[in-house]
């Protein structure tokens, strides 16, 4: 099947199999690897992207399902040189370790961030609830959060 | 001594790569021409193979090979004992290590029996499903006090009942000096299997380029450099056709340590043959059976105490649960057995242990490796004796402690390392002392917690001590090279996953040569750039490696300022090296840059002094003589929901002492990341074997791991007792923060039921169970 969609801006059409999962449709055909799996079955988190703006998880919808749509990756939000507030913040507070689990949780945040500019420590931890991190015990990701929302 | 770069909170050289998504991990190797492997494996967990039908597989379309273990003629091989048993006297070990695929026996669920090639992994999961594979199961062996019988069935026909090991310890002499003890202690404890869940899930890429012979492998191990020695030999290529790259790893926690592999054996060998690359990346289902796991030990155990709270003697009788197979010796119910004497003078010791083998998952290192098992069992023992003699569990440890004028300490046992079990330095009452301040200990026992109980809130305390054996050999290098940027280049040969090597090593060397941190471009884990080595385990990163960094900046030091002094026409002592020049000490115009040095250590014409070598660079290797001893405190305040039994922490102290710190940041996140870990496995991780050896919780959605609302924050404070065995006073911290964290929660609940006559044995303890607890216990059941 053919599809379009409109990932950090950039337009692709391709051909591809109605069972392909977006994950694997980002990573595999687009080579947009910033996007990771983690369990497959939508629990982790890894794989959140934005769709249309919201947080969604890669791994448990069908490439053929965003025909048409806007995405984000990780890939769209900030380059080496130049992060993003909330990546920012991740690198101040040491909010990362292996960064497997990261993309996920700054895909996460960044609607949950627009949305509520000044999110209480109960609510970062609610938002950040459906992600999971083996590496850091959430603490500093938490106060990463609290970071970028003061920028 | 004042420091630039060495024990400061720097932010990460490696976080722009990670957070931008622009880090290399191994399912992110995309090779054109690449084929992808899936694997049949077993449902079940014990069986005979009759036989396996893949014909329809072949016929599919996209499928380019299925290869069973006949298919693997000579190739097919056990894989090597990593761990040779240690000289123990009298020691029983009886090797059997797993395979590549299963050929005639499954000894567990999730074993691999076949593996598809094909054009894509969807298509070679489709040709899974086509396999025809008879297997005819028999009797499982789960229980593992059970295993030991004579009526048990048995994994590997010819080990008689399942005993991979059997190994006796003994400082002094319990039995002389239990007729002397005012109160002894026996009882029974039970340590469950949990697994690591590491974000990433294994992975291997492999891809051999015909035309030149050489062989590429991205392999998501801790252990590249062996992974390509083995390789190389199973294969009959020279070490130097076989290059590993272990990039970045989505965290490993010990089981990535685990070599070899299945899939590791077969990746490189199908893509030699198919002369194409081939990738294989296991699911998180795979992972819940393929990957190795650890926990589970069931301990009999006695403390034997005077009535002024001394400790005479412990004796320890436990069952290890090895797996299926025993590729990793006997490293962990070692560091069990020794670890269980943690911060306390123990004059007399007895340790008996049997592995066995059984039919689930293989048991390899997991973070912690063996020693939370110990640390449960002689804390809970320590606690139960203090209950009987009257005073508090702070007491009953303070009275024990080994002295700091006692250091070297010598516990007279072998350790994990073939080392004598021997303490290098330790400090233990000021890291106890310290909790005790942080967490308001007696102002909780004395005023909140009955205050809070009137209010009908139950809270409990818990306070614990451990320590852990870190940075054992046998050695790792480093090589330091000054470029004509002005840079440094700085490379080591153990991998990395996630524990912040690429600044830690960068600030060792930063403050040798005074550069920025930044400046210093890290390698780690490819054996093109490194080729000797063993692997990050142990918690020995730092110590191990660390220190060979350490030594190679110097020895480039050295070779600056000898270049130096003849092209500034000084002497050597009267030059300093800073801020990324060399210079005559108070004459800042006689100076030359790094980089130029380095361009002049190179040159085009002219000649290179007989003697001397080219370039600012130099290799060094460091190799400990035995571990050295980390040690800490933790402490826990828990609350328990009388109606759900769900327990809350309200607070949770951390006082480590894991030497000098290089860099508090990340030596924070490494505690914080081991506690959270450690929770997990104290509160409700916990892998449910059926009779049959099947895994009941192989999701996520099954299998709990603590989210962002089950992590406390995490306070805390250092104690520095500087290792006296590498130059840079060290130890290693990688796997402090889980290791008490059991023990801490069981003494803490206890304490919050403290009215009533509850013993915590076992560990984990999910809600549901320490409900049941509860209800079995007199006085508990009707509150």
């Amino acid at each position: 099947m053919k599809i379009c969609v409109t990932i950090n801006g950039q337009k692709y059409e391709r051909d591809v199999e109605p069972r392909t999962l977006l994950s694997d449709f980002l990573r595999h055909e687009l080579e947009l690897t910033g996007t990771h799996v983690g369990c497959e079955h939508g629990v982790c988190g890894a794989c959140t992207i934005l769709l249309n703006g919201e947080a969604i998880r890669s791994c448990i919808i069908f490439a053929v399902q965003v025909d048409g749509q806007e995405l984000t990756t990780v890939e769209g939000l900030g380059e080496i040189d130049n992060l993003h507030p909330i990546q920012e913040a991740f690198r101040e507070k040491h909010a990362l370790q292996c960064g497997f689990c990261t993309p996920g949780f700054l895909m996460t945040l960044v609607p949950f961030l627009k949305e509520n500019t000044q999110p209480s420590e109960q609510e970062i931890r609610e938002a950040i609830s459906g992600n999971l991190c083996r590496c850091t015990g959430y603490q500093n990701i938490v106060e990463a959060v609290k970071l970028a929302a003061k920028k | 001594m004042a420091t630039r770069y060495f024990g400061q909170r720097i932010r990460r050289n490696e976080d722009p790569r990670l957070l931008t998504g622009q880090a290399l991990f191994t399912d992110d190797v995309n090779l054109p021409n690449m084929l992808h492997v899936a694997f049949y494996r077993s449902d079940y967990a014990h069986g005979k193979i009759i036989s396996i039908n893949t014909e329809e597989a072949k016929k599919r379309k996209g499928v380019i090979g299925v290869y069973t273990a006949e298919d693997l003629g000579d190739y097919w091989q056990r894989g090597p004992l990593l761990v040779p048993p240690p000289p123990i006297k009298d020691i029983v070990f009886n090797e059997r290590t797993q395979v590549p695929l299963a050929k005639d026996k499954i000894c567990h669920a999730g074993e691999a029996v076949v593996m598809v090639v094909a054009e894509s992994r969807y298509i070679a999961e489709d040709a899974v499903e086509d396999l025809e594979v008879d297997i005819d199961p028999i009797d499982a062996v789960v229980d593992i006090e059970k295993a030991l019988s004579d009526e048990s069935p048995l994994v590997h026909d010819d080990i008689a009942k399942n005993m991979a090991a059997h190994v006796v310890q003994e400082k002094g002499s319990y039995s002389a000096i239990r007729d002397q003890a005012d109160v002894v202690i026996s009882k029974k404890f039970l340590y469950d299997r949990g697994t690591a869940a590491a974000m990433e899930n294994r992975g291997v890429v492999a891809n051999w380029d015909e035309r030149n012979q050489q062989l590429t492998i991205w392999d998501t191990t801790q252990a590249p450099i062996p992974i390509r020695n083995g390789l190389a030999s199973m294969l009959g290529l020279s070490q130097s056709q076989v290059r590993v790259i272990a990039p970045f790893i989505g965290g490993g926690f010990g089981p990535k340590i685990m070599m070899f592999y299945p899939e590791e054996v077969l990746i490189p060998w199908v893509s030699k043959k198919l002369k194409r690359p081939v990738k294989w990346i296991e699911d998180r289902e795979e992972n819940f059976f393929s990957t190795t796991q650890e926990r589970g030990q069931v301990h009999e155990a006695e403390i034997a105490v005077s009535s002024d709270g001394k400790i005479l003697g412990v004796r320890d009788v436990f069952i290890h649960d090895a797996g299926a197979y025993a590729p990793y010796g006997l490293t962990v119910p070692i560091n069990s057995q020794c670890t269980l004497l943690g911060c306390y003078h123990v004059p007399n010791y007895y340790s008996e242990f049997t592995a066995v083998f059984t039919n689930k998952p293989i048991v390899t290192p997991y973070r912690g490796a063996g020693r939370q098992h110990g640390v449960f069992v002689m804390e809970r023992l320590l606690d139960l004796a203090a209950q009987k003699l009257g005073i508090t569990p702070v007491e009953i440890r303070s009275k024990n402690f080994i002295q700091q004028e006692d250091f070297p300490y010598n516990n007279e046992i072998i350790y994990q390392d073939f080392s004598p079990l021997i303490y290098d330095s330790g400090n233990y009452a000021p890291a106890l002392k310290r909790a005790v301040e942080l967490i308001e200990y007696d102002k909780f026992i004395k005023e909140e917690q009955p205050r809070l109980l009137k209010e009908g809130k139950r809270l409990g305390i818990g306070i614990v001590s451990y320590v852990e054996g870190t940075g054992i050999g046998p050695y790792e290098g480093a090589r330091v090279t000054v470029e004509p940027s002005g840079k440094i280049n700085l490379v080591t040969g153990i991998g990395t996953q996630g524990q912040g090597h690429f600044t830690s090593f960068a600030q060792i060397v930063s403050e040798v040569l005074d550069v920025p941190v930044a400046d210093v471009r890290v390698v780690t884990g490819d054996t093109l750039e490194f080729g000797w080595g063993s692997g990050t385990f142990a918690s020995r990163g730092a110590v191990v490696a660390g220190s060979a960094c350490h030594e190679a900046a110097i020895a480039v030091k050295k070779k600056i300022k000898k270049l130096a002094s003849e092209v500034l026409e000084a002497s050597e002592e009267d030059l300093e090296v800073g801020n990324g020049k060399v210079q005559v000490k108070g004459v800042p115009d006689a100076s030359i840059s790094l980089g130029e040095l380095a361009a002049r250590a190179n040159p085009l014409r002219g000649a290179v002094k007989p003697g001397t070598e080219p370039g600012l660079e130099a290799t060094s290797y460091f190799g400990p003589s035995r571990g050295t001893t980390a040690s800490g405190v933790h402490a826990i305040i828990v609350s328990v929901d009388p109606e759900t039994f769900l327990v809350n922490i309200e607070r949770y102290i951390v006082v480590h002492d894991c030497g000098r710190v290089i860099n508090p940041m990340i030596l924070d996140g490494q505690i914080q990341g081991g506690v959270a870990q450690g929770i997990g496995n104290a509160f409700y991780e916990q892998l449910c074997f059926d009779e049959n050896g099947q895994l009941l919780n192989a999701s996520f959605m099954d299998y709990l791991i603590p989210t962002s609302l089950d992590v406390p924050k995490i306070e805390g404070d250092h104690i520095e007792t500087p290792s006296p065995l590498n130059p840079l006073g060290v130890k290693g911290a990688g796997e402090a923060g889980s290791i008490p964290v059991g023990a801490l929660y069981a003494q803490a609940i206890e304490n919050a039921f403290r009215d009533c006559d509850l013993e915590i044995l076992e560990i984990p303890l999910s809600p549901n169970r320490l409900y049941e607890l509860c209800s079995q216990a007199k006085e508990c059941g009707e509150k």
